[in-house]
């Protein structure tokens, strides 16, 4: 044990010239570093968002929404296909996971279940492998016969509405020009946002909030809106509110509308702040190629008529068509102000969430508490640092100056290799470096103090050092996997700060053991060959 | 270079087996109070498991807490409480979870952020809904509960079965106690106060394997020796090292405690307590108990080896 070969102290000298190296920017700022290859130091730490200030944004994707529209649209498609086929039904439903409907004539149940499952194939819009068309038809023994979305389609339908409300919520974030956003799906079907420096997350959570759903349909005059209210809405129209906004001008309440759409905001591939006539702010939009077809179809056909802009399920505006509008472009208005004119602007460009999004958990923290943890953490690690150094050269004199000396290793090399891991640095991951301070130094008095022993056995001083790190080993790893066992674990179950907590803990300790076993070590070892001491001053 | 300082003299000889009946009585009567203490006063869980409101606000001269309370209460939004945090400008606002699912909960920030006005500087907002509050308690009792059973796994393989049993008394001991020290004082009990809690166990395991480890190695020195004596030996052969290392890692959690900020002084608060349980029960629970056990019958066939190796002398 007393021996060291040249490798091995080239190893242990490389590993903390290492830790000093890559440690070093988070001291010297990284500016130092810059121009230098990614692999060479030059990376700071990351601080988590407890430390530098920023929201935190648990999100969840109402997935079901997005199956609930598609049992719709399969609820009218059986319908018309039985119609066609003249088969008698009753009972025609959508559930959440597809469409359920009776068939009492027991000789059109064969007929019925092929002309469905022959509507499976056609609806099936899903990519999945092999031409599955993830909707599976099914007759039970009393004529119920079923549609249903199967387990495999539903899984991939719930991804795609995921991702796709990551993508668009991260370009609504980054049009805000939020610096180092970190978006990304999680589980099933939530999402994590993470925005660094927004210590008001208000306004990003309104522009979440929305889905943005923007459609164009034709006003039904043919029933007065009263009527509608009271339930009589003639087959193909529906009623909605009219946004709160409008209703002075307009007066109604509600409008009846056309079912069918003209064309949706998914056609639109521009839309920027303006003003209108009457210098109002308004929102301009450009549709594409099919969208300005479809548009200029429909305002030429309906000249005189009213065209209602829906946005999520609230009719904006309803202007009258005065003239075929034939180039694409249109402007709406709606009695916006101008910060509301910008913020629709910025989601008809961002494009509509596929479902509405549901906010689990926040969690701000201003720059002001951040900036204070980081002092108080710095405080605390430091008055740790020297009761723990001055503690030790107590106690050990010139052996605890040595354990000293790697325990700054120790540290410089906790900092280096989160800096090189690019780990996040929590609040509660300070705490974890304080507790390492404490505790590194155990593995050092656990080797001391059988050094102690063996010395008071009255063994010489090489040999006493010899089997003071040989028998200490087996302990300090015992009990120093049995801690790890623990961090590991908090870092699989933890969330958020407390996985900062598990990594700072799981890195000490692991530098730890290097830094007590072969530092301490190599030190005693240069102490002993220059020396050649008669008695140990421990 | 001066003489070192031995805190703790070379050759103690102190009787620790033979206190054991009055330590069993000491930690009987604290787990059966900490968990009479838990049963009556309950937890006081934060908002990470309960769900809920979480607010620090900072204003420019001292807080009127009393001015904030009324204006609060008026929102109705169920049990708001204030408090002074830290200094007399910052006040931690608490809102109890909202009915009506998670994006109630959001409502509501915005209502108290409406009350209060902008004369406040937002230190921190914090909003759980009731989906991840559940969420994080269950993933919160698994971490502690898979982690006590790998920890005690590692013993069982490393040493003799009834090692392990004594580790595992030793370490609910400290987990109970803990808690009932939460329940007692009524700190809020959230996610970083399950960090705290594994760590004390860690830290309570780390402590037995060392005494354990020097019972193990005098077992097979004295093959003779009683029991008694040889458990006596073999804790206070290790007293030194047990007492430095806790006070090395109590100088750095009084540091933290002291000068980390309010934060996490719950949670240093928690450390603290955990590594001066996790040390007396090292010695008075974990080891103490092995008395109850014949714990030589086990060890015969490792014997022959062992007493082959070199450099045993003592």
């Amino acid at each position: 044990m007393v021996y060291f070969s040249r490798w091995k102290i080239l190893l242990v000298v490389g590993v903390c010239l290492f830790g000093l190296l890559y440690a070093a920017p988070n001291v010297l700022g990284s500016r130092l570093f810059e121009g230098l290859p990614g692999w060479m130091p030059g990376k700071q730490i990351n601080l988590g968002l407890d430390l530098q200030g920023g929201s935190h944004l648990l999100l969840e994707v109402e997935t079901d929404v997005v199956l609930r529209e598609e049992a719709e649209s399969m609820l009218d498609a059986v319908r018309i296909e039985l119609r066609r086929d003249r088969i008698r039904y009753t009972g025609l439903s959508a559930t959440t996971d597809g469409v359920s409907v009776r068939i009492p004539d027991a000789d059109q149940r064969e007929q019925a279940l092929s002309a469905v499952r022959g509507l499976a194939r056609q609806l099936s819009g899903s990519t999945l492998p092999g031409g599955d068309p993830g909707l599976e038809a099914a007759m039970s023994e009393d004529g119920r016969l079923t549609l249903v979305i199967t387990e495999a389609a539903r899984r991939e339908r719930v991804t795609s509405a995921v991702q796709q409300s990551v993508e668009i919520i991260r370009r609504r974030v980054d049009e805000l020009g939020t610096r180092e956003p970190n978006i990304q799906r999680q589980g099933e079907d939530r999402v994590i946002v993470q925005l660094p420096g927004i210590d008001d997350p208000e306004r990003i959570k309104d522009l979440i909030g929305q889905t943005a759903k923007l459609t164009f349909h034709l006003v039904d005059n043919s029933v007065n809106v009263q009527d509608a209210l009271q339930g009589r809405v003639p087959p193909g129209s529906e009623v909605l509110p009219v946004d709160e906004r409008d209703r002075q001008g307009a007066g109604a309440s509600h409008i009846v509308l056309r079912k069918r759409v003209v064309v949706s905001g998914d056609r639109l591939v521009d839309s920027q702040p303006t003003y209108d006539e009457n210098n109002l702010p308004a929102v301009s939009f450009r549709f594409d190629s099919v969208g300005g077809r479809r548009f200029g179809q429909a305002t030429s056909e309906n000249v005189g008529r009213q065209l209602a802009i829906v946005l999520d399920g609230k009719v904006i505006s309803a202007p009258v068509i005065r003239s075929a509008i034939l180039g694409g472009n249109g402007i709406i208005t709606g009695r916006f102000s101008v910060q509301e004119a910008q913020d629709l602007s910025l989601l008809l460009r961002a494009g509509a969430l596929p479902a509405p999004l549901n906010i689990l958990e926040e969690r701000t923290v201003g720059p002001g508490l951040g900036a204070d943890s980081i002092a108080a953490g710095k405080i605390a690690c430091i008055v740790g640092l020297i009761l723990v150094v001055v503690f030790m050269v107590a106690a050990y004199g010139l052996f605890g100056v040595l354990a000293d000396i790697a325990l700054f290793f120790n540290i410089c090399l906790i900092f280096a290799l989160l800096s090189l891991l690019q780990a996040t640095l929590t609040l509660p991951g300070i705490a974890g470096i304080v507790l390492t301070i404490g505790m590194a130094v155990d593995a050092n008095v656990l080797i001391f103090e059988r050094i102690r022993e063996e010395v008071r056995l009255g063994r010489t001083p090489i040999s006493a050092i010899d089997a003071g790190y040989q028998r200490a080993l087996t302990t300090i790893i015992d009990s120093n996997l049995t801690t790890l066992i623990a961090a590991v674990l908090l870092f699989y179950f933890g969330s958020g700060p407390i996985r900062g907590f598990a990594v700072t803990l799981s890195i000490g300790l692991l530098t730890s053991m290097f830094t007590a076993i072969m530092v301490t070590r190599l030190l005693v070892v240069f102490y002993l060959r220059r020396r050649r001491p008669q008695v140990l001053p421990i | 270079m001066f003489k070192p300082i031995h805190l703790v003299p070379d050759d103690t000889r102190i009787d620790f087996i033979g206190q054991r009946w009055i330590a069993f009585a000491f930690s009987a009567l604290l787990v059966i109070g900490a968990i009479g203490i838990y049963l009556v006063n309950g937890l006081n869980l934060g908002i990470d498991f309960r769900g809920g409101i979480l607010i620090e606000v900072r204003t420019d001269g001292p807080a009127n807490i009393a001015e904030m309370r009324g204006e609060l209460a008026s929102l109705g939004l169920g049990d708001v409480s204030l408090q002074e945090f830290g200094q007399e400008t910052d006040v931690l606002i608490r809102v109890q979870r909202q009915d009506g699912g998670d994006e109630a909960q959001i409502q509501a920030i915005d209502a108290v952020k409406a009350a209060l006005g902008d004369y406040v500087t937002y230190r921190r907002v914090e909003a759980v809904g009731p989906t991840v509050g559940a969420e994080l308690q269950r993933d919160g009792l698994i971490a502690v509960a898979l982690s006590m059973v790998a920890m005690l796994l590692y013993i069982w393989f490393r040493f003799e079965w009834q090692f392990g049993v004594g580790a595992v008394v030793a370490l609910a001991h400290d987990v109970i106690s803990t808690i009932g020290l939460f329940a007692l004082l009524q700190m809020e009990f959230n996610l970083a106060t399950v960090a705290a809690i594994l760590t004390i166990a860690g830290y309570s395991i780390n402590d037995t394997v060392v005494v354990y480890d020097r019972v193990r190695e005098n077992l097979r020195k004295y093959k003779t020796m009683s029991l008694h004596e040889l458990f006596n030996r073999s804790i206070n052969e290790t007293l030194s090292r047990t007492t430095l290392t806790g006070l090395t890692t109590l100088l750095a959690l009084v540091a933290l405690y002291f000068f980390g900020g309010e934060v996490i002084a719950g949670f240093s608060l928690a450390l603290i307590w955990g590594v001066v349980i996790g040390t007396y029960s090292s010695i008075w629970v974990a080891t103490a108990l092995l008395m109850f056990f014949n714990i030589r019958a086990g060890m015969g066939e490792e014997e022959g080896s062992e007493a082959a190796t070199p450099g045993a002398s003592g």
